[in-house]
Formats: structure tokens, C-alpha cells, sequence
């Protein structure tokens, strides 16, 4: 027999696949994965820190910051966790027009982390291609109704910045059309490709069992078969009144995980169709009358007393845990990141399987670095 | 959906765990019962005086006891899933707050358990042993306030780097001229 020998060998922090500064120290027998553990804080800028410093509207350009896929998501976070602090009441459209952002940024998400991951595999830019052309489109919208692509900066503290431009509809309507297509196709590319289903199935799993205790959320909780979801579980925001459903997955493999990102699209895509019907019936006006100017914004000071206010972002569960003293600054601002908490179960994951699998499976939990590294 | 109360969940603990819940602070106590003068609020006019951060509804159980407590959470109430370990620097009463909270995945709101430490010795035994997702956060929790969790298999740093001093988010921290900044002026 071949005597073989441990070696350890570092996978990044400079990685085209490791999606952004990130370092895995890997040891390895041949190709086979012995021992792995993630290194962390290449991007660490102590976010926490900036929130004690910062008024509580200041921070809200900054949580775009922190997952800077979805800044959507994140500025409903904030919103959310403030809006219980303070008491703020949301009128209705607003609401309708955060849930809008909020499943516009899913659906955004879950087509770049599908076309990431076919990416990763080695099927290399063109079907990143396909994904990216349709999440531009949405950055179109983006950008049309808060004045960036990316960085949003769209929520404030009782409801959104400023009202739906009159073209946004239009464009929005002809989104919906062309998206069914895009699913159809990546559905079919998932399912009917057999180096993708080799590289994918039996791959990464991570049990029913033991999913829970790692304290992973999101896609990667779901795919393991536990119907988790924050908008059904502690429904905040209109998220009560619409119908949708939470697709799970049976093995909690690789190609779960991507299965139930692209239902999730279908699910979402079905929110956006209840939201454009409702929109237009709504009352109230993009946000609460008292906090209407950038003034009041500032100027808001929560009573005393601790919150954690959490919403279901693309990659988990984002809380924000704030602890205000009755001054204009929060005592202390804690960021729940579910990219970074979705990592714990990596080594386990990987554990047995060869080197290349390990960028397949890293690129499955879908991590931004931005959030992991706050 | 599961909700269960910081008053109901006190009384579990009174009667499942006895020695778990930390003593009622005295001064909480006495604002309730009027036995003991409660101090003149001090300030300025207009303003109000010093605020007491620490007032709580959430439960708040000793140090020592925090394993019991989350083995008795998981398997004697369902709540199975763990999202969130924090810490919180109380400067002026000399606290560290490290608070735990758990979630029931048939649904309902999240069930906040707090434990408060000395600053000079935190010490919190770890859950990780049996609860493998409490590993990242305890580890950030040591690396950002210091607390020290005995019984975890690899407490290093998560974010800054081994040979780092200090605990950054610490409210003493100096902000501006520590060794790694310099004086600032330059």
C-alpha cells in the first residue's frame, strides 16, 4: 500500500473562489479533506463599534455594508429592530413596499448564489452570465427608486425614503414576465445536467438531525428538511396577510440547497404578483407622517431598554440586537450576521470529501463577506 | 405557536433547576417593595439622571448554571435552536451582560436568557460541547469583550488576530491612540 502523508495548505484569503477575503486551512491526505477551519476577519471594521458611535439613522447606510447583495434586506433589519424600539408605527404602503424590496432582493440573491455555485463547479461564466443579466434588471429597479444600484440606503425608520417613481411599475410588470423563463431554464440546467448532478448530490450534507443544533438558518437550514422561515415564524410586516409557501429539501445535499433557492424564487415571485396587485389599493403614504424629514430621523431617541428585531434575509435570519440608554446613539448595536453563523457546520461538512468539493460546498451556503466579517 | 413567559419560565426554574435564576438586584427590589429610598435621580435640569441599564423583564440566571439552563431549554421545552450568543458591556456597574437566545422551531417569538459576569473575571462555562453551534459566537464573544468560556475546544480570536491586546468593544477601549494606531497626530 502507498504510504501517504498530512499536509496543510492554505485555500486563500486571496481565493478567486472563496467569494471575497477569506482563508481555509485545509489539512489534507492526497485529495481527501482530513481537517478544515475557516480563518476569519481579513474584512473585519468592527461594524458593532461604528453602531455605538453612530445615531441610529446612521447606521442605516452602513447595514448596507454588511451584505452588499441584498442591501434591501439588511435596511429592513435596522428598520424593523428600531421600529420596535421606538414604537414606530409603518402605514401600509410602505410596508407593501418593503416587502416588495425585500422578496425583488431575494429573487436577486438566490439567481446570483444558483449562478455562483454552477460557477464554482467549473462551468466557467456562462451561466454566471444568465444570472447576472437577470439581477441586473432588479438593480434597475433599485436604482430607480432609491437612486442606487447596490447601496441602497432605501428604508427609514417608518417607512421608506420616498415613494415609487411612476415608471417603476411599468418596468416592474415587464420583469415579471421574463422571470418564469429564467427559472424554467435554471430549473432545467439543475435538474437535467449530469456533471452537476454528480458534483452536487450526496455532496456536503448536512442531516436533519444535527442541522438545528449548528445554528445555521436560511436556504441551508431549509435544504436539510426544517420548514424554518422568520416570515412564518414571527411574521413581521405585511409578510401575515401573504401567501406563500416554504419549500425544504429531503437530503440537506448540495443540490437541496440549490433546489430550494430556486423555489424560493418561485415563492417570491409570488409575493411580488400579491404586492402589485395590492399596491395600488393600499393606504397611507411611504412612511409615517411623524417621521417624515430627515430631521426627525436624527433626532430619534428610544426610550430605554433592549430590542432584538429580526428579519429572514436571503442567506438567514438577521437580527439586530440594540440596547438603547435614551440617547441618540444606542448603548449597544449587535449584528446577527447569518453568513457568518452558516459557517460553523463548514469543517463537518467538507470532512471526507475531496478539495475541489469543498469551493462547491462553500459556494452552497452562499456567504457574503461583507456580513461574515462585519 | 410556542410563547412561554419570563414569569412562567422563572417558576420552571424555581422548581426544575433550584440555585439556577441570580439573585434580584437589590436596587430593582427595593424600587418595587419601597422599602429602601430610592436615590434622587442626579442631572442637569431637563435632563433626566442616570438611566439603570440593567432593569430587565428577560430572565436572568447565574453564570454557572448556564448549561443546565440550555440542556433544560432543549430538551425539557423544545427550544432546540440557538441563534444567538452576545455580550453586552455594562462600564459603569461593572458587568458584563452575555445573553442567550433560543428559538423554538415550530415558530414564536425568541426566548432571551441573560447571565452577568464581573468585568475583571468573565467567566461563562461553554455550551459547545453539546451545542456545536454556540462555537463561532462564544469565540466572537471572547475575541470582541473577553469573556472566557472554559470547557470550549478552540477558543482563539475570531476577528482580530492572535497576538492582539485588549478586548475591542470593551466600552474602555481607547478609540483613538492605542498601540496598534498610534498617537493620531502624525
Amino acid at each position: 500500500m502507498l504510504k501517504t502523508q498530512e499536509l496543510q495548505i492554505n485555500i486563500g484569503p486571496q481565493h478567486p473562489s472563496t467569494h471575497g477575503v477569506f482563508r481555509l486551512v485545509v489539512t489534507v491526505d492526497g485529495e481527501t479533506i482530513i481537517d478544515l477551519k475557516p480563518v476569519f476577519g481579513y474584512l473585519h471594521r468592527n461594524h458593532e463599534q461604528l453602531g455605538e458611535v453612530s445615531t441610529y439613522i446612521q447606521m442605516m447606510p452602513f447595514t448596507d455594508r454588511l451584505d452588499y447583495f441584498n442591501s434591501m434586506a439588511n435596511n429592513f433589519g435596522l428598520a424593523i429592530a428600531v421600529e420596535k424600539l421606538a414604537g414606530i408605527e409603518v402605514p401600509q404602503r410602505a410596508n407593501y413596499i418593503r416587502v416588495l424590496m425585500a422578496e425583488l432582493s431575494r429573487i436577486l440573491n438566490h439567481a446570483a448564489a444558483v449562478a455562483f455555485m454552477i460557477n464554482d463547479m467549473g462551468a466557467w461564466q456562462t451561466p454566471l452570465a444568465f444570472g447576472m443579466r437577470e439581477r441586473e434588471k432588479i438593480l434597475d429597479l433599485f436604482e430607480m427608486a432609491s437612486g442606487a444600484r447596490m447601496m441602497c440606503n432605501y428604508f427609514r425608520f417608518g417607512g421608506v425614503v420616498r415613494d415609487l417613481p411612476p415608471e417603476f411599475m411599468p418596468l416592474l410588470k415587464d420583469l415579471m414576465i421574463a422571470l418564469p423563463v429564467f427559472f424554467d431554464e435554471t430549473e432545467k440546467l439543475l435538474r437535467e445536467n449530469e456533471i452537476l448532478l454528480m458534483r452536487s448530490e450526496g455532496v456536503g450534507i448536512l442531516p436533519k438531525e444535527v442541522a438545528a443544533s449548528y445554528s445555521v438558518t436560511g436556504p441551508v437550514l431549509r435544504a436539510s428538511g426544517i420548514p424554518y422561515d422568520v416570515r412564518k415564524a414571527e411574521p413581521y410586516s405585511v409578510y401575515g396577510e401573504l401567501d406563500f409557501d416554504v419549500p425544504i429539501g429531503s437530503v440537506g445535499d448540495i443540490y437541496d440547497r440549490f433546489l430550494v433557492r430556486i423555489e424560493e424564487m418561485r415563492q417570491s415571485y409570488r409575493i411580488v404578483q400579491q404586492v402589485i396587485e395590492r399596491l395600488p389599493d393600499t393606504t397611507g403614504g411611504h412612511v409615517n407622517p411623524s417621521m417624515a424629514s430627515i430631521g426627525k430621523q436624527k433626532a430619534l431617541k428610544p426610550p430605554v431598554g433592549d430590542v432584538y428585531g429580526r428579519v429572514e434575509t436571503p442567506k438567514g435570519e438577521l437580527g439586530f440586537y440594540l440596547v438603547s440608554d435614551g440617547t441618540a446613539r444606542p448603548y449597544r448595536y449587535k449584528v446577527r450576521a447569518p453568513s457568518f453563523i452558516n459557517l460553523t457546520p463548514l469543517g463537518d461538512m467538507c470532512r471526507g470529501h475531496k478539495v475541489a468539493d469543498v469551493v462547491v460546498i462553500l459556494g452552497s451556503i452562499d456567504i457574503v463577506l461583507g456580513e461574515v466579517d462585519r | 405557536m410556542p410563547n412561554i413567559s419570563a414569569a412562567e419560565l422563572r417558576e420552571r426554574f424555581t422548581r426544575d433547576l433550584p440555585g439556577a435564576l441570580a439573585p434580584e438586584r437589590p436596587s430593582a427590589k427595593a424600587a418595587e417593595n419601597g422599602h429602601v429610598a430610592v436615590p434622587p435621580a442626579k442631572g442637569k435640569k431637563g435632563e433626566e439622571g442616570p438611566v439603570d441599564l440593567l432593569a430587565t423583564a428577560d430572565v436572568v440566571v447565574l453564570a454557572e448554571s448556564i448549561p443546565s439552563v440550555a440542556q433544560y431549554l432543549r430538551d425539557e421545552l423544545g427550544y432546540t435552536f440557538l441563534t444567538d450568543i452576545t455580550a453586552v458591556d455594562y462600564l459603569a456597574d461593572g458587568l458584563i451582560e452575555v445573553i442567550y437566545r433560543f428559538l423554538h422551531l415550530d415558530g414564536g417569538p425568541t426566548l432571551p436568557i441573560k447571565t452577568r459576569v464581573s468585568r475583571d473575571r468573565a467567566v461563562v462555562p461553554s455550551i459547545t460541547p453539546f451545542w456545536p453551534g454556540a462555537d463561532l459566537q462564544e469565540r466572537e464573544a471572547y475575541d470582541m469583550y473577553g469573556v472566557e468560556f472554559p470547557g470550549h475546544p478552540n477558543l482563539t480570536r475570531v476577528y482580530m488576530w492572535d497576538e492582539f491586546e485588549g478586548f475591542p468593544m470593551r466600552k474602555d477601549f481607547p478609540k483613538q491612540g492605542d498601540k496598534y494606531l498610534g498617537d493620531g497626530e502624525e
